[in-house]
């Protein structure tokens, strides 16, 4: 029952939540999505203030003063210094040392009288960036003399932003309807103004007044681009169901609107970034559906219209310990989607009334039986991470008598997973290539989104050894999944490794397919190597025709004169095996003892004589 | 004065079983089989029984049985294709008249029959009739022996005739298989369109691939193939060529309504000669494979999109019915279409012609694979296309029966009056024989022709020169 239960979720939050003093008249709690910190602030700092992060660096304690409530608490990169936001006009700062907190503070007043501070940022170590309703100011932080350096002013009279930590990009708000947007690039000591851009809004309001709002527009990383992720309420004028609009972020011009995600729904709607799907939490009917912008849309030439991958499910139900309970007490289920949740990007949720932070998450394994379509399934799954144990289950799957897929749909899976191997063995080489160029770290050049590769060890050790001894599978269709999974290879030209030939050769051989086995190195299907060889030779005695197979591949191979010797000499052809040695030109390499014992075990009296004459006609020692 | 010689002919054909008739007085009981039919039945038991009696007699001699009677102006093949079931075969000996000192006399060519050629035939035979109506003894066992006379008389009365013993030679012997060289991965794909194929219609239990008249693929074993390879090279494919040639349709793109990514090029060798009319569902044959262990019946419906040939062996406990061949048809038709033209561009870039005329003709096989190769005959086909003198074929032949003497290995080294060298080598399974038309060439150079030559043709296999 457990299992089946788990079966009908795609998305859960982590199991083990931040925990942290949930909000109350005396204590205000501020989430810093740059470091993940969550601020317990009570009586405005001066009983305390509780810092939890990710781990236990990030986690720490410390008092301050009440100099009236916060409205903003960040920490610098480093944790160096704490800025606290009291008022719309200025800044304070406050210096650490090994996490203890600096008596002296010190401010920051924003430029101009009128001017009112809308938040900050920290933007590098010891930069931060005020944004106020009449632009940005950029400032450094000299926390030695406890003072900060003007570095630059933009002014734009701002309605709001929207900050990317990681990426360092802002983007203000701008205009009567909110939607003409500027982007700024923060690099050390820098900023950059990117080219501005609007957003379209379905119905323009009149009279005119904000329509584009701070909590519909969000910045996120796809697939190692940036993009500018707007929900829309409405997709048209009149048009009942919200889109989710995806805005490419480009460096020399204007950003260009990509994607559109359809979500035929309406209400509030919450987004995250999970292992570059969209995840849409929609609160009235308490689901999430997912969207891959990768996976094929409807283009209409310029935009990519998706729908969910899925229909809408709830998230897994999640248990915590209750608020204030003791260690060992009963675990509740919590509210999903409950209205006291705030959502961050990338992943985060928070309810501050539960006092707990959790990541939103994935999960693949219910993927496998959700999606019928088992290419579309394994192209999701490949742009995930840690997919390659599902996507080794889909192909257990794919051969397990009653779950079979059929065989046009097994080659295109292969291809699939093969194109992927293909272009991480490239990536290697060309890694490798540089390493041999300069000694200087390649991890530079490595591609961001490495996706699962499923190599021939993967396959074989998780898939076909596991079938290959199955009773209730038909050999030859164990035949053809091999056979079309060296075909896949081939085709993007990975050299096939000897245990999947042994894998064929031993199918074939319990089955007596020897004529079958037989054509198949005829036409050098399975590759010549010595281990393929020696398997032939310990076969002649089931397939005779093996001995001859075996030698024309020890011929082939041309580093295996002494094996073609010894097989020679052991099935008693001396002459042969002497004129082959001759044919090679390798009469003083060979021992004339091996000849000569081969010769006695045959009892052929002349042979021995022959072989002396041979072997001493050709000047060599005898080396008896 | 000498005439032209006179071919070699069939006198008779026919197949007994003495244990049907033991009695006096019931001897044409024995009789299964006994071609031509315009004779007496005095003449067939006489025959019939002196061959018994020579059966019999040089049993007392030897465990293997009896093989070839010579007689000055025939030659009797004999071959026991089952327990006590005798097939008999005697043919002429090419005879010319001549005269010596004004008296006319008749010259007999004995060495022109070659036992192991006719022994091959005769084998061959038997085989055609096993792959086609199944072994005697189970027509028998169904039946009765008037059921295996029907049989026998409605197979061999069409068989025989077309036989053409005067161009039987080594290739029969060898009766070998063309195989397409082809690259890996065309032939792989080759396979998983076959194992497609099978997988998706579960009662074609087997499958070949043929590209004109050489074989990339059988699913078959060796033996049921090269009685199939036969019957397909030398019946199957002349007369639908021939009617193709003659400018009946070829593409299947005369059908209404098909689109253009439909279009293809398949058609039933076979089966129903058009897709859109469902009556005729045409003359697909039943085939007994397998036939030494559990002898499996199969129906034979082999499928052709231009030189590319599937042939599939469907259950034969399954009805073939219009809508299975229109299935097929969807299925294979295109695929086949494509694979036929993908090697097609392979084939023209291989079969390349070596500059230069070609001082040597060659016959390569292989006894383990049946692989075979010849430049001696123009093609597959029996015909007389053969180009290289009649005496020097049939020397190849004798060299051929004298190494299979040998045990492993061996090389004889010929020289004609006509000044032609005929070398013939054998290396563990392997067999090729070389003729080389070089005047004046010495024993030391032709040797190091050979060697030559099979060093540049035999590199990447094991075979000692």
């Amino acid at each position: 029952m457990e299992a089946e239960e788990n079966e009908n979720f795609y998305v859960q939050l982590n199991s083990s939540p931040i925990r942290f003093e949930p909000i109350n008249t005396l204590i205000n709690v501020f989430f810093d999505d740059s470091n993940r910190q969550v601020f317990a602030v009570r009586s405005g700092g001066a009983a305390g203030v509780v810092v939890k992060g990710p781990d236990d660096k990030t986690s720490l304690s410390f008092r301050m003063e009440d100099r009236g409530s916060v409205i903003s608490i960040k920490f610098s990169y480093d944790m160096k210094v704490l800025a606290v936001q009291r008022s719309q006009k200025s800044v304070e700062f406050v210096n650490f040392t090994n996490g203890n907190i600096d008596t002296m503070e010190y401010s920051q007043t924003c430029k101009g009288k009128s001017t009112r501070i809308i938040g900050f940022n920290w933007t590098n170590i010891n930069e931060v960036v005020f944004i106020t309703d009449h632009g940005i100011e950029f400032y450094q932080v000299v926390p030695e003399k406890r003072s900060l350096k003007s570095l630059k002013t933009f002014s734009v009279s701002a309605n709001w932003f929207v900050w990317l930590p990681e990426s360092a990009v802002l983007l203000l708000s701008a205009g009567p309807y909110g939607n003409s947007i500027h982007p700024f690039h923060f690099r050390a000591g820098m900023v950059y103004k990117l080219p501005k851009f609007e957003i379209d809004i379905p119905v323009i309001p009149k009279p005119a007044k904000l329509c584009l709002l701070e909590r519909d527009v969000f910045m996120a990383n796809i697939y190692g681009q940036l993009y500018i992720v707007v929900v829309r309420h409405q997709a048209k004028a009149g048009a009942p169901g919200a889109e989710v609009v995806l805005y490419l972020l480009q460096k020399e011009s204007p950003a260009r609107k990509t994607d559109v995600l359809r979500l035929d729904m309406s209400g509030r709607f919450a987004l995250h970034i999970v292992d570059n799907l969209v995840v849409v939490h929609h609160q009235a009917s308490k689901t999430s559906m997912i969207f891959d912008i990768k996976l094929d849309g409807e283009s209409d030439g310029y935009v990519t219209y998706h729908h969910p991958v899925l229909s809408p499910l709830p998230m897994k139900p999640s248990i915590i310990r209750p608020v204030d309970a003791p260690l060992g007490a009963e675990l509740v289920e919590c509210e999903l989607y409950s209205q006291s949740w705030i959502v961050f990007q990338p992943n985060v949720v928070i309810d501050a009334k539960l006092g707990c932070l959790w990541y939103v998450q994935l999960k693949l394994e219910p993927l496998v039986t959700m999606i019928p379509d088992k290419c579309k399934l394994i192209d999701l799954l490949l742009l995930r991470r840690d997919c390659k144990m599902v996507i080794l289950t889909v192909c257990k799957q794919m051969l397990t008598p009653g779950t079979q897929t059929n065989l046009s749909t097994i080659a295109r899976i292969f291809d699939k997973l093969n194109k992927v191997y293909r272009q991480f063995l490239d990536i290697e080489s060309q890694n490798q290539q540089m390493e041999t160029f300069s000694s200087r770290e390649p991890t530079a050049t490595r591609v961001q989104h490495n996706p699962a590769v499923i190599d021939q060890s993967d396959m074989y050790t998780h898939v076909f050894s596991v079938f290959v001894d199955n009773k209730d599978i038909k050999h030859k269709f164990m035949v053809a999944v091999l056979i079309e999974y060296i075909r896949s290879l081939n085709q993007f030209q990975i050299p096939v490794q000897h245990y999947l030939y042994e894998l064929v050769i031993n199918t074939l051989v319990q089955h007596n397919c020897f004529y079958q086995l037989h054509q198949f190195l005829q036409y050098h299907v399975l590759s010549d190597s010595k281990p393929i060889a020696c398997l032939l030779l310990s076969l002649e005695s089931v397939y005779p025709p093996a001995h001859q197979l075996a030698l024309d591949m020890l011929k082939r191979l041309s580093t295996a004169n002494e094996e073609i010797i010894e097989v020679l000499l052991s099935k008693q052809q001396l002459l042969t095996a002497i004129r082959f040695v001759r044919s090679v030109g390798a009469v003083d390499q060979v021992s004339a003892r091996k000849f000569l014992e081969a010769a006695l075990v045959g009892q052929d009296k002349t042979a021995v004589y022959e072989i002396i004459q041979d072997l001493h006609q050709e000047n060599t020692v005898i080396n008896m | 004065m000498t005439s032209t010689k006179s071919p070699v002919s069939l006198a008779n054909f026919f197949i007994f079983n003495p244990t049907l008739g033991p009695r006096e007085g019931e001897e044409h009981k024995k009789i299964l089989l006994y071609y031509p039919t315009d004779v007496d039945i005095d003449t067939k038991i006489k025959n019939i029984g002196l061959c018994e009696a020579i059966v019999n007699f040089t049993s007392t001699f030897t465990d293997a049985p009896c093989e070839v009677m010579h007689t000055q102006k025939r030659r009797q093949v004999f071959y026991q294709a089952e327990k006590n079931f005798w097939i008999v075969m005697t043919v002429t000996i090419p005879i010319s008249h001549k005269t010596k000192d004004g008296v006319p006399y008749i010259e007999y060519h004995e060495d022109d029959v070659q036992d192991s050629v006719f022994q091959a035939v005769l084998k061959q035979a038997y085989k055609m009739f096993r792959f086609f109506m199944g072994p005697f003894s189970d027509i028998m066992d169904r039946g009765n022996v008037q059921s295996l006379i029907q049989r026998l008389e409605h197979f061999y009365y069409r068989y025989l005739p077309t036989l053409k013993l005067d161009n039987s030679d080594i290739l029969d012997v060898f009766n070998g298989i063309h195989f397409l060289p082809l690259d890996k991965h065309t032939y792989l794909r080759i396979q998983s369109f076959t194992n497609l194929l099978e997988a998706t219609f579960s009662q074609i239990k087997y499958t070949a691939f043929l590209y004109n008249d050489q074989l990339v693929w059988s699913g078959l074993e060796q033996d049921d193939m090269r009685t199939m390879y036969k019957y397909l090279t030398t019946s199957l494919f002349p007369p639908f060529l021939e009617q193709e040639l003659q400018g009946s349709p070829v593409a299947n793109n005369d059908r209404r309504g098909s689109s253009v990514a439909t279009l293809h090029y398949g058609r039933y060798i076979n089966g129903p000669p058009n897709m859109s009319d469902s009556s005729n569902l045409g003359k697909v044959p039943r085939v007994y494979i397998n036939t030494e262990s559990t002898c499996e019946e199969c129906h034979l419906v082999v499928y052709r999109a231009l030189s590319a040939t599937v042939c599939l062996l469907v259950d034969a406990s399954y009805p073939l019915q219009f809508d299975f061949y229109r299935s097929i048809d969807g299925l294979v038709g295109p695929k086949l279409s494509v694979l036929a033209s993908d090697i097609s561009e392979q084939y023209v870039k291989r079969s390349t012609p070596s500059t230069g005329e070609v001082q040597f003709k060659y016959i390569y096989f292989n006894h383990m694979n049946l692989a075979q190769k010849t430049t001696v005959h123009t093609d597959s086909k029996k015909s007389s296309n053969v180009n290289i003198p009649a005496d020097i074929l049939r020397l190849l032949s004798d060299i051929n029966s004298d190494l299979s003497r040998n045990v492993d290995e061996g090389e004889t080294i010929v020289k004609s009056i006509t000044d032609c060298w005929v070398v013939g080598k054998k290396s563990d399974q392997r067999e090729f024989y070389v003729v080389i038309n070089q005047k004046n060439a010495n024993l030391i150079e032709i040797n190091e022709e050979v060697k030559r030559l099979c060093a540049t043709n035999f590199n990447n296999i094991f075979f000692l020169d």
